[in-house]
């Protein structure tokens, strides 16, 4: 980097506008279609000026949804909530149970141990539609259907594989002999994995524990199956604005705002310690 | 105070079999040296000791005590790692700290503990400092006192020396044995470095392919070497290996060198007739005039003066290129003709074929491991 050209500048600038224009316009556009009204967004040509409203927040907020034909109760905002509590405690449970598993992978090799980590990894494999008939069956059997413990429990298919190999990798790349210095001066094994695998493999769980809540948080097809309306995330709860009397793009756009909000406001806090924990080789002693 | 004792310890990784019904006993209070080259299974056995590996076979009893099946944490032994293995998220302080911590030691306890053992390391300046903020050196007190703050009875340190630079090594090389001993404790000390073995191990045991293949004081490896390979790791310059075949005459037990019978001094009868090689440590060659008995002529090649010491490599008759050793201020020659002679008392013999020391006053028992 030490020697570019005023060209090699100028080039590079365009190059990275471009690509940023790529990739944030149609989060731009879906940002201004949430302050219009449907007419104006059907509008042909599209206009960049237009006279912003509040309608399709204070829609959505409310519950109630105005059409051509009238008034439809909507429940995003409880599928909003949905959306959050089955993410948040997916990830908690899948880190709980996870983070544990991985370190046992990744520090003793037991009889079908890499078997039983395979198996794990094959989850998601599959192909969720493949697997969906007969849960749903076993679900209505045992009483889980349309159940958040049903969902979360399924959430874990999405999760814990996730977790488990990505925590893994990390626990594998911190020397065993710190944990052994630890262990010889005379702390269980257990104060070893909370005071020194943990701390070390810290950035490594909070990059698998993102990336498990944006793929819980983006899940559709389980929740469309296995659970009824008041229990569906906001990606279920979308069709909803799909009506008989057209589709309601301004309400849906302030919903795509709406639910990408958290996603993206948890990947941006984190991104600072992410880059900065990985970067800094936090396990080079 | 811990003694500590190995019994027929047998350790093998997949068919590699790393440690070979290995039996070893460290006295209390004695400093031993593992040396040898990598890969020769000194690191293993030292975690063998700390147990953060089990042996397959075999028993390892620390203070009269059988600890093979005891963990790690329990053996109350301190170790410092090559690689320093500090805990790259704590301080200095709280990792020199940790030993304490798990005893529950109170505040105040640790604090006092911590700042002696690193004043006496001269690190007490940087304690708040993380690892990733020390210098080498600096790392390498740390893992230091790590290693001593609990005062363990039994410490094992792997080769601690071998990532720090020339000059510290030097120092730690002075320094270290009066603070090991007087600290009390049962050291095994890992290195590669023939000097450190030297400074610091009571005995020394030379190992290689997972067997001790000498165990004896510093003395005794460097002036009966079990073997040529052994001789050829102790001292330097290396010592000078030339093939003989050892004749009688009247006057006792010759070889041939420069085409002048040169008698040597020993109980060497076996020798005689036999294919063998003899080692002159340079220091045992000395220049001398023509005259004097058992002088051979030689042509000066090359001279290094090394401040204390100059090392001269000379070319004899028959070409063979032989280093000789003086102390600076010690009469040499710089080039041309010369003739050196040995000091006839010092001259090794070593069996051609299996490379094993002839005419040994010393039964050396590797099995016990002990030199008897």
């Amino acid at each position: 980097m030490e020697h570019t050209s005023l060209l090699e500048r100028v080039l590079r600038g365009i190059a990275l506008t471009l690509v940023v224009i790529f990739f944030m316009f149609p989060i731009v556009w879906i940002f201004m279609m949430s302050f219009q009204t449907n007419e104006t967004i059907l509008r042909i040509p599209p206009q960049l000026v237009f006279e912003p409203t509040l309608a399709n927040y204070t829609a959505l907020i409310t519950g109630k949804l105005e059409t051509a034909s009238g008034t439809l109760d909507i429940a995003f905002m409880r599928n909003l909530w949905n959306s959050v509590f089955l993410s948040v405690t997916s990830v908690a449970v899948a880190l709980l149970l996870g983070v544990p598993a991985a370190y046992a992978f990744a520090r003793h090799k037991f009889r079908g141990s890499e078997d039983i980590a395979f198996t794990l990894l094959s989850f998601r494999f599959a192909p969720a539609l493949l697997v969906l008939l007969p849960l749903t069956l076993y679900f209505q059997k045992l009483g889980l259907a349309n159940t958040y413990f049903g969902l979360i429990w399924v959430y874990q298919l999405i999760c814990l594989p996730l977790i488990l190999w990505i925590v893994r990798g990390y626990f594998e790349d911190i020397p065993a002999d710190i944990e052994y210095a630890y262990r010889i001066g005379g702390h269980s094994w257990f104060a070893t994995f909370r005071k020194i695998a943990l701390p070390l493999a810290g950035p490594g769980i909070a990059a698998a524990g993102l990336l498990a809540f944006i793929f819980a948080w983006n899940n559709f097809v389980f929740a469309l199956v296995l659970a009824s309306a008041d229990k569906q995330p906001v990606t279920v709860g979308a069709l909803a604005f799909i009506t008989s009397s057209g589709i309601q793009y301004g309400q849906i756009s302030a919903a795509i705002v709406l639910s990408i909000t958290p996603t993206l406001a948890l990947a941006l806090y984190a991104q600072r310690y992410l880059v900065e924990g990985l970067s800094l080789g936090a396990v080079k002693g | 105070m811990a003694s500590l004792e190995l019994k027929n310890v047998v350790k093998r990784y997949k068919s590699q079999t790393v440690l070979d019904d290995l039996s070893l006993t460290v006295a209390d209070g004695e400093t031993l040296v593992l040396f040898g080259p990598s890969g020769a299974g000194k690191t293993v056995l030292l975690r063998l000791v700390a147990g953060v590996i089990d042996p397959d076979e075999g028993k390892i009893l620390i203070g009269g005590e059988d600890m093979t099946d005891v963990d790690a944490e329990f053996r109350g032994v301190g170790m410092a790692f090559q690689n320093f293995a500090l805990f790259p998220h704590m301080t200095a302080f709280d990792n020199i700290a940790s030993p304490l911590e798990a005893r529950h030691s109170s505040k105040g306890v640790i604090k006092a503990g911590v700042e002696s053992v690193a004043k006496l390391l001269k690190i007490d300046h940087v304690l708040s400092h993380k690892p990733r903020a020390l210098s080498n050196g600096q790392k390498q007190r740390t893992a230091l006192a790590r290693a001593l703050v609990g005062s363990p009875p039994l410490l094992l340190l792997d080769d601690p020396l071998r990532n720090v630079d020339a000059k510290l090594r030097f120092e730690m090389r002075l320094e270290l044995p009066r603070l090991l001993h007087d600290r009390g404790a049962t050291v095994i000390y890992v290195t590669q470095d023939y000097k450190e073995a030297m400074a610091l191990g009571n005995r020394i045991a030379v190992m290689s392919q997972g067997v001790i293949r000498q165990l004896g004081t510093p003395e005794q490896i460097y002036r009966e070497p079990a073997n040529i390979e052994i001789a050829r790791l102790f001292g330097d310059p290396t010592i000078n290996l030339l093939d003989v075949k050892p004749a009688r005459d009247a006057k006792g037990i010759y070889v041939g060198l420069s085409n002048v019978q040169v008698h040597l001094a020993g109980a060497f009868e076996a020798a005689v007739g036999r294919d063998c090689v003899i080692g002159l440590r340079p220091e045992a060659l000395s220049f001398v005039n023509e005259a004097t008995p058992g002088a051979f002529p030689v042509t000066v090649e090359a001279e290094t003066p090394l401040n204390e010491k100059i090392v001269t490599l000379v070319r004899t008759v028959r070409g063979r290129e032989i280093l000789v050793s003086r102390p600076a201020g010690a009469p040499g020659q710089a080039e041309g003709k010369a003739h050196i002679a040995v000091d006839s008392k010092s001259a090794l013999l070593f069996d051609h074929a299996s490379g094993e020391r002839i005419g040994a006053n010393k039964v050396v028992n590797l099995r016990s491991g002990e030199a008897a």
